[in-house]
Parts: structure tokens; C-alpha cells; sequence
């Protein structure tokens, strides 16, 4: 598509009718908040910040947190997708090396030995949710999060389950039971 | 060695410096973020609060609303911040840029008559006979700040900056350099108490009617003052980086432009040198164009105390004035694309400044020769 640039007239050119009408429009925004007690806070909700938080709308993307299976166990496999995406490096994972842990449920490989995330580094960019396969990290609605020190503001993998809560999803894993257990049995009836 | 001297300009810088400036500065700071939030409809400052007096009824919740103690918080902050030098800078100019952009804005403040007279002293830290070439020169160097900090930081956006400063500041000097030739043909001085004297008898160059006597001259050389007023004005928007024309920062491209990589009480130096420049502009542009500590009716020098006084007051509010005109603006208009703003300092102000210097003289010629 081509926009058309219409060639500015010389009133238009002269700069001075945009700055009266420039004026014009701050001029009746100030009277009204200073003389009319009027603002936004007033309008869109019942006051001001802390006093009144902010009612955060569903998809909001806050803090990154790990996400429980309907079981309760970790659906994070320690694939490690989510460290290598991360565009400021905030996430470490710690995998459980070749006879380490193994995942405390059944159809998982493994589980992360220690899962950091530096919410001082993260950017809330969403990265780490587009790119788990597992459906295990989520961007939820925490977007004040406050720390006294550097170090508590590194999340750790039990910190970060707790936060995360239990999140169903698409339950993959247990259709993939379900669907290896019928074709146990011949003739396959799914 | 004349003790007196000594010890009266000592006194007057303090007082010009600690009394006047740094507390302006501060409070502009906060007029502009309530000003920009009342045209945003936003509140602005309202929680700071100091632990007696905030306690006081009525006066005390009214002063925190307005966020009177706002600027000791800010200041506080600024402080006690981490200071953080990212290890790719170039030190020693790192360290210095702030400090370069600082001073300047001080150093002009030197040759403003901010009054007449107080006792027997004349309100005027150095009363330099070029005081106009000494202002300039002393402008010139403000950039130097900005471009060190440019080159200093070391990254791309404070760089990007840092040029963008440079040819900025530089065009528009020459615009405001000549902006104000006409006025000092008019004034035949370049002692800026001289040319308020001037104003304060014969009318403001930029209102002719402010005048104890009316005279036909400053009436026919009225339309050449309104324009070498209009030039320095925009000159002036340009000088200090302001907006329409903040390009130097301009934070939607450049990040924060050449202060990107500072923080702390070096970040806090640029922003108060910004708003002592702005301070130093508008007492430029009352000096020279609007008569000074002048009124009419107060336009001799003062010889009590009380008058001493009101001049110093009558020359601080035409500068609060300019101080909301240059809050204002920023809040009203967008900014002005790179080649706008060249093409605007080049294509249209230096020539039409010397149009007018031309015409300026030829008025004055003529007036003279008859
Ligand atoms: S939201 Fe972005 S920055 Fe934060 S942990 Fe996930 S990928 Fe990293
Ligand atoms: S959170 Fe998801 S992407 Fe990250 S390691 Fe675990 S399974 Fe892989």
C-alpha cells in the first residue's frame, strides 16, 4: 500500500496553528486535573496504586514460574531449551547427570536437579513458555516482585514450583499412556 | 587589595548558587513532573512526606500532595544510588562529561544582573563589559559534555547522541549568535546591566510599551525585536535539548541518548545541568529581550533595601514564567525529525537572522541620520 503525502499548505508549514491547537488540548487537560480534580486514576479504578492494587487482566505476562502436572509432580524434563533461548541468560538449570535423579513421574526421562531463574536479569519476554515442550514454565501475573538482596532475587526450582502452582494443560503424557496401553491389546480399539 | 570586593562577590556566588540555583533546579524538576502530570492526567508527586511536618494539620497533608519534599527524595536517591561504571568506558572522560555539562550552565548564571541594587552592592555576580561574547563562549562549552559523554560510553546510542549534540548545538548557535546582534545595535553596549538600564527607560525590546518613557524608536524597531526574539526562543529549545528538539536524548530512539550508560549522582549531573541551562536561558532571554529586573514605574536603579528586593522578585518571575513556558512545550509538541531540524536552523533562522540584523541597522540608520 501507498500512502498518499499530500504536500503540506503554508498555513501548515508555519508550524504556528499546530502549536496553538498543541496548546489547546494540554491547556484543557491540565484545567481539568488541576482545577477539576479530575484524573485517570479516578476514572479507571476506585484510587491510586499501592493503596489499590492493579486488577491484572488474564494473559498478562509477569513473572516466569514451574509448573506442576495434575499429579503434582514436575512436568519439567530438564531439556534445557528455555536456558539456551533466554535472551538475557536469566534461567540455569543444573541437569541431573547420567545416574542422577530420576523424574518423579512415569513417561519422563529425567527431571532438573536445580532450576535458577534471576528475576533480576529476566525481561518477562515469554521465550521460556513459547519454547517448552513439556508446557512446564509459564509467564504468570507476579509483576512486582521485591528483594531485599541480590541473591534472593535468584528463584530456585523449589521457590519457583511452589509459585508456579498446578496446571493441567494438554496432559500429554498421560494420553501417550493411555494410548501405549491400548495398543498393548490386539485388535487396537482407541 | 580590596577586602570588600572580595568577600561580597564570595557571598553572592554562595547565595546565587545554594540559595538560588540548586534549590530552582530541584523545584523545576518537580514543577515539571507535575505540570506534565496534570496535562496527562496523572496526579504526579503526592506520597513524600517528612516525618514532623508532614504531621501538621491541614498545611502538612497540603505540602505532601503537592510533593514539596519531592526534590529532597529525588536528590537523596541520587545519591545514595549505585554508581555504576560499565568496564568498556573511557574512564577519565566518562568522569569528566557530567561535570563539563554541569559547570557552564553555572558560569553563565555570572554575568546576569538578577537585580539592581541591594545596600550598595550591585546584584550581578561579574559585571564583565562583553558580558554577551563571555555568555556565548561559555555556551559553546556545554556541548563539549554532551559529546564527551557520547565518546566516553563507549556503545552505540550515547554515540549516536553525542553527534547528533554536535551538529545541533552547533547550528543553532550560530542562529543565536546572530539573533541578538540586533539588539545590542539597539542597546549600543554589550554589558547586559547596561542594556537593562536601556529597557527599563526606553521600553523592553520585545514589549515597547513596558516603558517609562514611550518613544517612537522602540515602537519602529519592534517587529525586528519580535523576531530576533522569536529566533533566540527556538534557539534557546535547542541549546538546552529540549523538547521539540531533544534529539541528543531523544529516549524513544537513542535509549537516553548520550547519558544511556550513567547512573546515580553522574546521571543526576546531567539532569540538573539541563535544567540549570534552562534556568540559565530564561534569564538570558528576560535580560535581554523583557527588560530585566525592570517594571515600569520600578525602572530606576534601587536605592533602598525593599526596592532592592522587589527587583530581585520582579526579575524572578519573568524567569518562572520562561521556566513553564520551556515545561510546557516539552509536554505540547513531538519532536522534529534530524533533517527538520537542521534544514529549520540552517534554511530558515540564520538567514532570517541576517535579514534582520540588515534591517535592524538600517532603521537605526536612518532614525539616527535625521
Ligand atoms: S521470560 Fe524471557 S527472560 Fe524471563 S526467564 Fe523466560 S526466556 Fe528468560
Ligand atoms: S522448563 Fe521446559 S524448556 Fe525448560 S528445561 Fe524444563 S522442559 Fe525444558
Amino acid at each position: 500500500m501507498i500512502v498518499q503525502r499530500k504536500p503540506l499548505t503554508f498555513w501548515e508549514r508555519l508550524y504556528l496553528p499546530a502549536i496553538a491547537g498543541g496548546f489547546k488540548v494540554t491547556w484543557k487537560h491540565f484545567r481539568r486535573t488541576l482545577f477539576g480534580g479530575d484524573n485517570a486514576a479516578k476514572q479507571t479504578s476506585k484510587g491510586y496504586y499501592p493503596e489499590v492494587p492493579w486488577t491484572v487482566a488474564d494473559g498478562y505476562r509477569g513473572a516466569p514460574y514451574l509448573l506442576k502436572d495434575q499429579d503434582g509432580n514436575t512436568k519439567c524434563v530438564s531439556c534445557q531449551l528455555c536456558e539456551f533461548v533466554c535472551p538475557p541468560k536469566a534461567i540455569k538449570i543444573t541437569p541431573p547427570g547420567d545416574s542422577g535423579l530420576k523424574a518423579d513421574r512415569s513417561n519422563a526421562e529425567k527431571m532438573p536437579l536445580e532450576f535458577e531463574i534471576n528475576m533480576l536479569r529476566c525481561i518477562f519476554c515469554g521465550f521460556c513458555q513459547e519454547v517448552c515442550p513439556e508446557e512446564a514454565i509459564f509467564l504468570q501475573k507476579d509483576y512486582s516482585l521485591t528483594g531485599l538482596t541480590r541473591s534472593e532475587m535468584i528463584y530456585d526450582k523449589e521457590k519457583l514450583l511452589a509459585l508456579g502452582g498446578t496446571n493441567a494443560g494438554i496432559q500429554k503424557w498421560k494420553h501417550k499412556l493411555e494410548e501405549a496401553k491400548v495398543q498393548e491389546t490386539f485388535p487396537v480399539k482407541l | 587589595m580590596d577586602w570588600n570586593f572580595v568577600i561580597f562577590s564570595t557571598l553572592k556566588i554562595l547565595c546565587v548558587i545554594f540559595l538560588a540555583l540548586m534549590p530552582m533546579v530541584a523545584y523545576a524538576v518537580l514543577a515539571e513532573r507535575k505540570i506534565s502530570a496534570f496535562i496527562q492526567d496523572r496526579v504526579g508527586p503526592n506520597r513524600v512526606s517528612l516525618p514532623l511536618i508532614g504531621g501538621i494539620p491541614i498545611i502538612g497533608p497540603f505540602l505532601t500532595r503537592w510533593g514539596v519534599w519531592q526534590p529532597m527524595a529525588d536528590g537523596l536517591k541520587a545519591f545514595l544510588k549505585e554508581d555504576f561504571t560499565p568496564n568498556y568506558v573511557r574512564k577519565a572522560y566518562f568522569w569528566l562529561a557530567p561535570a563539563l555539562t554541569m559547570t557552564p550552565a553555572f558560569l553563565t548564571i555570572a554575568v546576569i544582573p538578577f537585580g539592581s541594587n541591594l545596600g550598595n552592592q550591585k546584584m550581578v555576580i561579574a559585571d564583565l563589559n562583553v558580558g554577551i561574547l563571555y555568555t556565548f563562549g561559555i555556551v559553546s562549552l556545554g556541548v563539549y559534555g554532551i559529546v564527551l559523554a557520547g565518546y566516553a560510553s563507549n556503545s552505540k546510542y550515547p554515540f549516536l547522541g553525542g553527534i547528533r549534540s554536535t551538529a545541533q548545538m552547533i547550528s543553532y548557535e550560530i542562529a543565536m549568535g546572530m539573533s541578538v546582534i540586533p539588539v545590542f545595535l539597539v542597546a549600543g553596549d554589550l554589558n547586559l546591566s547596561k542594556i537593562v538600564e536601556r529597557q527599563a527607560l526606553e521600553g523592553w525590546f520585545a514589549l515597547p510599551f513596558m516603558a517609562q518613557q514611550q518613544t517612537l524608536m522602540s515602537y519602529l524597531l519592534w517587529p525586528c525585536a519580535m523576531i530576533s526574539f522569536f529566533i533566540f526562543l527556538v534557539s534557546a529549545f535547542a541549546e538546552t535539548n529540549r523538547l521539540p528538539f531533544d534529539l541528543p536524548e531523544s529516549e524513544t530512539e537513542l535509549v537516553a541518548g548520550y547519558n544511556t550508560e550513567y547512573s546515580s549522582i553522574k546521571f543526576a549531573l546531567f539532569f540538573m545541568g539541563e535544567y540549570a541551562n534552562m534556568i540559565a536561558a530564561s534569564c538570558m532571554m528576560v535580560t535581554l529581550f523583557f527588560g530585566g529586573w525592570s517594571l515600569p514605574g520600578l525602572a530606576t536603579p534601587a536605592n533602598t533595601i525593599l526596592a532592592g528586593l522587589l527587583h530581585i522578585g520582579v526579575f524572578v518571575g519573568k524567569m518562572l514564567v520562561f521556566m513553564v513556558l520551556f515545561i510546557w512545550v516539552r509536554w505540547m509538541l513531538p519532536r522534529f525529525r534530524y533533517d527538520q531540524l537542521m534544514d529549520l536552523g540552517w534554511r530558515r533562522f540564520v538567514p532570517l537572522a541576517l535579514a534582520n540584523i540588515l534591517v535592524t541597522a538600517t532603521v537605526l540608520l536612518l532614525l539616527n541620520s535625521k
